[in-house]
């Protein structure tokens, strides 16, 4: 009932989610040997960034347009194809339909 | 006959009639006060939901459903138009008032300070009307004229923010490209009409010879009902119209996006079913060489939309190319399922297809509501000018956390298991296949984890300091969608064996949905 079959494999959410509680458990009871001195408040719990001073979490915070920002540019061929596909311009979009549909057309016609 | 077997057997016709007169007494019932306008709404919406359940549970224990309105008999001058009620069409239709339902509780708060909400409501439902009436007919001409309501009514809704220049701008592009796919739609169904004399689906489908003009209307219909359903390369009226249209408003336009992926399921399993598998030239069978049309198109879509995503700034169009990608996960399966025709593996696509396209509306919906209720506290659409927003809004980063994991298709969660059935089906025709589906699910989770540290993250704005958590109608509508989400994601199979199987059955057994009109009515 609550295995979900493929034919060549099967999935069982609720075996998965015990699965996942019990590894939990185990990674929270190992947890619990660790010992907890240091002392909040002090230099143990700041943040090291290579000695430099750390500014306030406003500055530090990397805005939307910035993250994947290696991602992008090492993509940056494929997405100035990508941008110029996508003009905004009404036609274009008229275009691209009668594009695809002259390709069907012609796969049509030759089978 | 007592009133339970009336009300059943009517009730197709309700089905359209009750949200179709209710928009219209709408613009009254608003005269009288704004909470039984909204209430009215709900209880149109409630009532026409009974309705496709009580019709639901018909159709999946005793099979399809016929409704003739007009001429009872075959009798000269034949004026009549047959709505044929199988699984597929049942399922599609609880998709549809689910959603619309959500909606409307969602648009209480959302839109509680705006004019003209008769008027929304009123287009509303035609748009619900609209939707309805695309699953559950069975003449391709009257598929067209709900296509063209569905085009008019969600236009006018796409531009409900009339003051905005931009929303304007979307509508003008959304009904220039969904007009244009009507017409041709018009076309192709002129060309059936011309060469079969015939506009019921079944009845074409029984005449059709597979010429060279049926290849050409084969062509038209899936170019023209795929870029209605957001198909890559025809997507980009997609996120510029989910955009800027009111986000209560996408759901209801959802609804109709997914109509016209219907209409393609009907078009290739019911309408050309008989001769999928005749052989064309090079001895190659039409199903393979259509099926590899669509899982082309399928991963166009895939690609270019969890690329487009991973750049976007603006959340409502991020995720409008995330719902590209989505509608590419349903055509992958639909077109492996077309492909591998007959194999075991076929009927494992088309239940992971039909599975995604519920999956794809519980989640995709979820996270357009989380951005409307971004919006409406902050009153901001870029991911650059919002940031901490988790210390206010607790229960909408909830929210948004279950609907990022769900399309991003992370177990246990509803998206993977329709994904986890895509995966191993489309693995068999070719690995590949899998992989680039892989990497698109595991781009779409970059993408919703770069949303979650740029807009729930992070240090908290000074200018956001006073936000709080969204209004409880906008909270109960988010919440029924990640119940939904969580609930499918643990008990797959209440779903699958329930509705999703029997309408895959019901689009391969398409010798049953013809006989039922052929053999004599």
């Amino acid at each position: 009932m609550f295995s979900l079959e493929s034919g060549s494999g099967f999935w069982n959410p609720v075996l998965w989610v015990l699965v996942v509680f019990v590894l939990f458990l185990l990674f929270y009871g190992i947890r619990g040997f660790g010992r907890s001195t240091y002392k909040k408040g002090t230099e143990q719990t700041k943040v090291f960034l290579s000695g430099n001073k750390e500014t306030s979490a406003e500055e530090m915070h990397v805005k939307a347009s910035n993250l994947y920002w290696g991602f992008t540019t090492s993509m940056k061929s494929l997405y100035s194809v990508l941008r110029k596909m996508h003009t905004g311009n009404t036609s274009d979009y008229i275009l691209w339909f009668v594009l695809v549909l002259a390709v069907l057309f012609l796969i049509m016609g030759v089978m | 006959m007592t009133f339970l077997e009336t009300l059943l057997q009517q009730s197709p016709v309700l089905i359209i009639a009750t949200p179709l007169l209710s928009a219209f007494l709408m613009p009254l019932v608003s005269r009288i006060h704004a909470k039984v306008r909204d209430v009215f709404a709900l209880v149109v919406l409630g009532v026409t939901s009974c309705f496709v359940g009580l019709l639901a549970s018909d159709v999946l224990s005793h099979g399809p459903r016929i409704y003739i309105f007009g001429a009872q008999n075959l009798s000269f001058p034949l004026v009549r138009i047959l709505f044929e009620v199988d699984s597929m069409g049942v399922f599609m239709a609880i998709i549809t008032v689910m959603l619309a339902s959500i909606a409307v509780v969602y648009s209480w708060s959302f839109l509680h300070q705006q004019d003209g909400l008769d008027k929304y409501y009123t287009l509303l439902l035609l748009v619900v009307t609209s939707a309805l009436g695309m699953e559950l007919t069975g003449d391709i001409f009257n598929f067209f004229v709900f296509l063209e309501i569905s085009c008019i009514a969600s236009c006018a809704l796409i531009a409900f923010w009339v003051d905005e220049g931009e929303a304007l701008e979307a509508a003008f592009k959304y009904i220039v490209v969904s007009s244009i796919g009507a017409l041709f739609v018009l076309f192709a169904i002129g060309i059936f009409y011309a060469q079969y004399n015939a506009l019921n689906i079944a009845t074409l489908a029984h005449l059709l010879q597979f010429t060279f003009l049926d290849k050409i209307v084969l062509a038209i219909l899936l170019v023209s009902l795929g870029m209605k359903a957001g198909l890559a390369p025809m997507h980009m009226w997609m996120p510029d119209s989910y955009g800027r249209a009111p986000p209560s408003i996408i759901l209801i336009i959802m609804s109709a996006t997914l109509a016209s992926v219907y209409g393609i399921l009907r078009v290739m399993f019911t309408l050309y079913g008989n001769v999928l598998t005749t052989s064309l030239r090079f001895s190659l069978p039409a199903h393979v060489i259509i099926g590899w049309i669509l899982i082309a198109l399928a991963i166009v879509s895939i690609l270019i939309g969890v690329i487009m995503a991973l750049v976007q700034t603006d959340l409502l169009r991020l995720i409008g190319y995330a719902g590209v990608a989505e509608i590419g996960y349903m055509f992958l399966a639909i077109g492996t399922s077309i492909v591998a025709l007959g194999t075991s593996y076929a009927t494992v696509a088309l239940h992971g297809g039909l599975f995604h396209i519920l999956n794809d509306a519980l989640d995709i919906g979820l996270l357009f509501l989380v951005a409307g209720a971004i919006y409406y506290v902050t009153k901001k659409r870029s991911l650059d000018d919002i940031s901490g927003l988790a210390r206010s809004m607790k229960f909408t980063t909830v929210f948004f956390i279950i609907g990022a994991l769900a399309v991003a298709g992370m177990p246990p969660l509803n998206g993977f298991t329709s994904k986890f059935l895509i995966y191993e089906s489309v693995y068999q025709v070719n690995p590949i296949l899998s992989i680039i589906a892989l990497l698109g699910s595991i781009l779409l989770l970059a993408i919703f984890i770069k949303v979650l540290y740029a807009a729930f993250l992070g240090p908290e704005l000074p200018e956001l300091k006073d936000v709080k958590e969204a209004p409880r109608s906008m909270l109960l509508a988010m919440g029924f969608l990640a119940v939904f989400a969580v609930v499918i994601g643990l008990f797959p199979n209440l779903v699958l064996d329930t509705l999703v199987k029997p309408a895959a059955t019901a689009l391969l057994d398409h010798a049953q949905y013809i006989s039922m009109v052929v053999g004599g009515l």
